[in-house]
């Protein structure tokens, strides 16, 4: 008698095309357990996430819960009891209440009508019973992302599943939220819930799973409890082998130096911010001064709704600041005119990729060519596609996006190699100033440390000024100095590497360790 | 370039994404015969129709008949550009029925004497094609301004616009149709060379230059990026307002032409040119009909000279296969409707939208 698992999977195969996103993925969840799943982007997660949750059908390989294989995809209430799944973007309705987003789709129905009462109570009892803090009447559009997916997780509760999947829980949360989440996961797993873990944060993997499943390629390459894998283990069996990151940045740095020396203009006097007041319901900000000077890199960091996103917004040109002064190279910047700011030499890598970085329909030539149309217009404005798409080639190349071709939709591309379009597309008008807001959200580790090494060595090879505004302290590893925001205010500033971890955090929490600096 | 030839570092990730080598492929046009296919996707339903409507008639294939559609469907083709490039930057404009009604309305006003109707002014008539494109450039300035800067919603200005326009089309000539227009403003509509009318190479040649210009212009590629994702455009350095307050103009101005053709083509203007006929939901279908997309940023003037001309021949075919007048109009929104779902089934889950 083999032992029964709340949730198996076996075999699980899945192609979308000549592309094999899965290769007999075997996987199997007890109760009580957490499962991390962790691989690069395009190892095939999201497919096995989309067949555990119901969403889409495996091209061969089984699903059992407790033993019984899965329902048929149809029968949506039966795989909502068994497994239930917060996904990465909300999936809540943000015009209706909290209860009726928990029995979305199934409510409780009395003599025909829906039975209101009912549901809020069996809402407020799970609430109550796992300590949440939320109102059943409230209504989701006033919610934070954090209580939002409570809604979800409580939803999960509901349908009485012994399975949850949580897809990306803390890319959205600051630092407290991510601690109370993951108190919440252990206060389910204690109760004998069964969790799926799937995140790029290696180290929230080693906080809270018990195990750990790496995939690559669509295959598992390691299933192992995660007391017997350190971290530098997992990374190897994520990445294979490693890709010659070194000689990718020194390939693009001689590129942009090359392209540099064409375009003529030398880099003075680097950035220069005086006095900066933005009002934005990201988080304001309140008189901020800082240089940058050219190859220099600065980072800026603080909580969610510190403003540091909003510093990098208005340095770029994209948000209207309200008072105070952006120069670079001697030449003040327009508020809010994105377009004067690319002519006066602003590379810009905007904080959400999705909604900012790239035409998803568009293929990656063109995209990467998006702020250099005036240098390749010829006569009368015109363009040919094949000369866009050779001018994209060496530094998308350089930047290894991997695509079929320069005319792929960037849709298409995994989320790294959409990051990396994003950053080609800001490196192509050779900026004298690239300003790069949380560059690496939602990349795998191997992407992740390509892009920040290639932001330097652009900055670097040609002397830009380069300043990443990122919550992600991995991010800001190898900045010159690192400026700490607090409620939209310069707090602290960090002028030498290698920076104290802990003294950064505790910076961003608004507490002094001027004791421990000082040492 | 000695970069691009050089073959690519061994990342895992290659393998499964792109399994047959080299870096060459980087400049492939891979998906220029999916784009053919798509943009093709209507010529075997035009075929269809030109089977059908040789069955329904002898006249059909005639000389004087073809011709005779192409002046029919000139007009309304030259406002479905104007149309689909609105509709590329993800807007949508209601109103050009009525610029398409009032700019020539406007123009032959002021052309023609009092004892026609006129307001005596008796501008020459190329002045007069002047002041009808004007008038087009103002309203496209308005709706877009109203719906760029001041941030209305489009669907309800236009519409507010639409009805405004069609008012003052009749309110300045008393409801009064103008005739005796002089040859120079009907020469568009209504002239010839050899067998093939004036209007039908006029649009052709809009559809060509709009159509390159869509493709290789730096603006053009701009329209598509801004209407795919306009936050994006605009973090890439595009101005996106400009760019969309631009095609409102040129979409007004095109079917204040398209209205001068229409003019030209029944040598008058009418109280009901554009509105009081109802043209904007035909318009609306050939460029739906041709791929391009109502949510913006996908379509080609491949597909909406095709939705023009497929809508124009079965008009054509139910005029000659002598359907009663009273059905006439359901038979048309039935085949349209019809012509929806097809475009839908050929163009994949991307089209018709």
């Amino acid at each position: 008698m083999t032992q029964l698992f709340t949730v198996e999977a076996k075999g699980i195969e899945k192609s979308f095309g000549s592309t094999k996103a899965l290769r007999g993925v075997d996987l199997h969840i007890d109760a009580g357990q957490c499962l991390g799943l962790v691989g690069r982007n395009g190892a095939g997660k999201s497919t096995l996430v989309s067949i555990l949750s119901g969403l889409s059908k495996p091209d061969a390989g089984e699903v059992f819960f407790h033993g019984e294989p899965a329902p048929s995809l149809r029968d949506v209430d039966g795989w909502r009891k068994q497994i239930a799944t917060v996904f990465q973007h909300s999936k809540v309705v943000p015009q209706l209440s909290v209860t009726e987003n928990v029995f979305l789709g199934s409510p409780a129905v009395r003599r025909g009508a829906v039975d209101w009462r009912q549901m809020r109570e069996a809402t407020r009892k799970i609430i109550d019973e796992w300590n949440f803090d939320i109102s059943v009447t409230a209504r989701c559009e006033t919610l934070t992302v954090e209580q939002l997916q409570i809604v979800e997780i409580v939803r999960a509760l509901a349908t009485g599943a012994q399975c949850i999947l949580l897809d990306e829980p803390t890319s959205a949360l600051e630092r407290r939220a991510v601690d109370r989440l993951f108190e919440r996961v252990n206060q389910l797993v204690k109760n004998g819930v069964a969790v799926l873990y799937i995140s790029h944060h290696l180290e929230e993997v080693f906080d809270i799973c018990s195990d750990v499943t790496v995939l690559r390629d669509g295959e598992v390459v390691v299933n192992s409890p995660i007391a017997d894998i350190d971290k530098d283990q997992m990374v190897a069996a994520m990445v294979g082998e490693l890709p010659a990151t070194a000689n990718v940045t020194d390939e693009l740095g001689v590129l942009l130096q090359r392209e540099k020396a064409g375009n003529g203009e030398v880099v003075r006097e680097g950035l220069v911010v005086e006095d900066l007041r933005v009002t934005s319901s990201r988080g304001d900000v309140i008189g901020v001064s800082l240089t940058v000077k050219p190859g220099e890199c600065v980072g800026v960091t603080g909580l969610l709704g510190a403003g540091v996103a909003t510093l990098g917004r208005a340095v770029a040109g994209s948000q209207k600041f309200d008072g105070g002064t952006v120069t670079l190279n001697g030449r003040s910047l327009a508020s809010g005119r994105r377009d004067l700011s690319l002519r006066d030499g602003v590379g810009y890598i905007p904080e959400n990729r999705q909604l900012e970085g790239f035409v998803a329909h568009l293929g990656v030539g063109e995209n990467v060519t998006m702020t250099i149309t005036d240098r390749l217009a010829r006569r009368f404005g015109l363009m040919r596609p094949r000369r866009r798409d050779e001018a994209a080639v060496a530094l998308t190349e350089a930047l290894s996006v991997i695509s079929s071709g320069m005319r792929q939709p960037v849709g298409e591309l995994s989320g790294g190699n959409q990051q990396k379009v994003t950053v080609a597309r800001s490196l192509m008008s050779n900026p004298s100033l690239i300003v790069a807001v949380t560059p690496t959200r939602g990349v795998d580790v191997a992407s992740k440390s390509l892009l920040l090494q290639s932001l330097i060595e652009a900055s670097r090879s040609t002397g830009a000024a380069l300043l990443i505004c990122s919550d992600e302290l991995d991010d800001l590893v190898d900045c010159d100095r690192i400026i700490v925001l607090f409620h939209g205010s310069i707090y602290y500033e960090f002028s030498s590497s290698p920076f104290d971890r802990e003294a950064l955090i505790a910076a961003t929490e608004g507490i002094s360790l001027s004791d421990r600096t000082a040492s | 370039m000695t970069i691009a030839d050089r073959a690519k570092p061994q990342d895992p990730e290659l393998a499964l994404i792109a399994p047959s080598g080299g870096f060459n492929k980087f400049v492939r046009k891979n998906s220029g015969a999916a784009n053919l296919i798509r943009q093709a996707a209507l010529v075997p339903v035009l075929i269809i129709v030109l089977i059908v409507g040789a069955l329904a008639s002898p006249f059909f294939f005639t000389v004087d008949n073809i011709a005779g559609v192409s002046q029919q469907i000139s007009a309304l083709a030259v406002t479905v550009v104007g149309e689909s490039l609105i509709l590329l930057i993800g807007g949508m404009d209601l109103s050009l029925e009525s610029t398409y009604g009032l700019a020539p309305m406007v123009a032959a006003w002021m052309i023609l004497p009092i004892a026609d109707d006129g307001n005596g002014w008796l501008l020459s008539p190329f002045l007069g094609i002047v002041i009808l494109l004007a008038v087009g450039a103002a309203v496209g300035l308005l709706n877009g301004f109203l719906i760029v800067k001041a941030r209305l919603n489009g669907f309800i200005v236009t519409l507010g616009m639409t009805i405004v326009l069609a008012g003052m089309q009749n309110g300045i000539v008393k409801a009064q149709t103008l005739f005796n227009l002089p040859p120079a403003f009907v020469w568009l509509g209504s002239a010839d060379v050899g067998v093939v009318p004036v209007s039908a190479i006029a649009a052709a040649i809009v559809f060509i230059v709009i159509g390159l210009f869509l493709r290789y212009h730096r603006v053009g590629r701009a329209i598509y990026a801004v209407g795919g994702n306009p936050d994006a455009a605009r973090a890439a350095g595009i101005r996106v307002d400009r760019v969309k307050i631009g095609v409102y103009v040129a979409g007004s101005m095109l079917a204040a032409l398209g209205g001068l053709m229409e003019a030209g083509r029944v040598s008058a203007v009418t109280g009901t040119q554009g509105y009081g006929e109802g043209i904007i939901f035909t318009v609306f279908a050939a460029a739906v009909i041709g791929g391009v997309s109502l949510k913006g940023g996908r379509g080609n003037m491949v597909g909406a000279a095709s939705g023009v001309i497929l809508l124009g021949l079965v008009q054509n075919i139910l005029d000659l296969a002598n359907v009663s007048n009273y059905w006439i109009e359901a038979i048309d929104g039935v085949v349209i409707l019809f012509a929806l779902v097809l475009a839908r089934v050929i163009g994949g889950k991307e089209s018709a939208e």
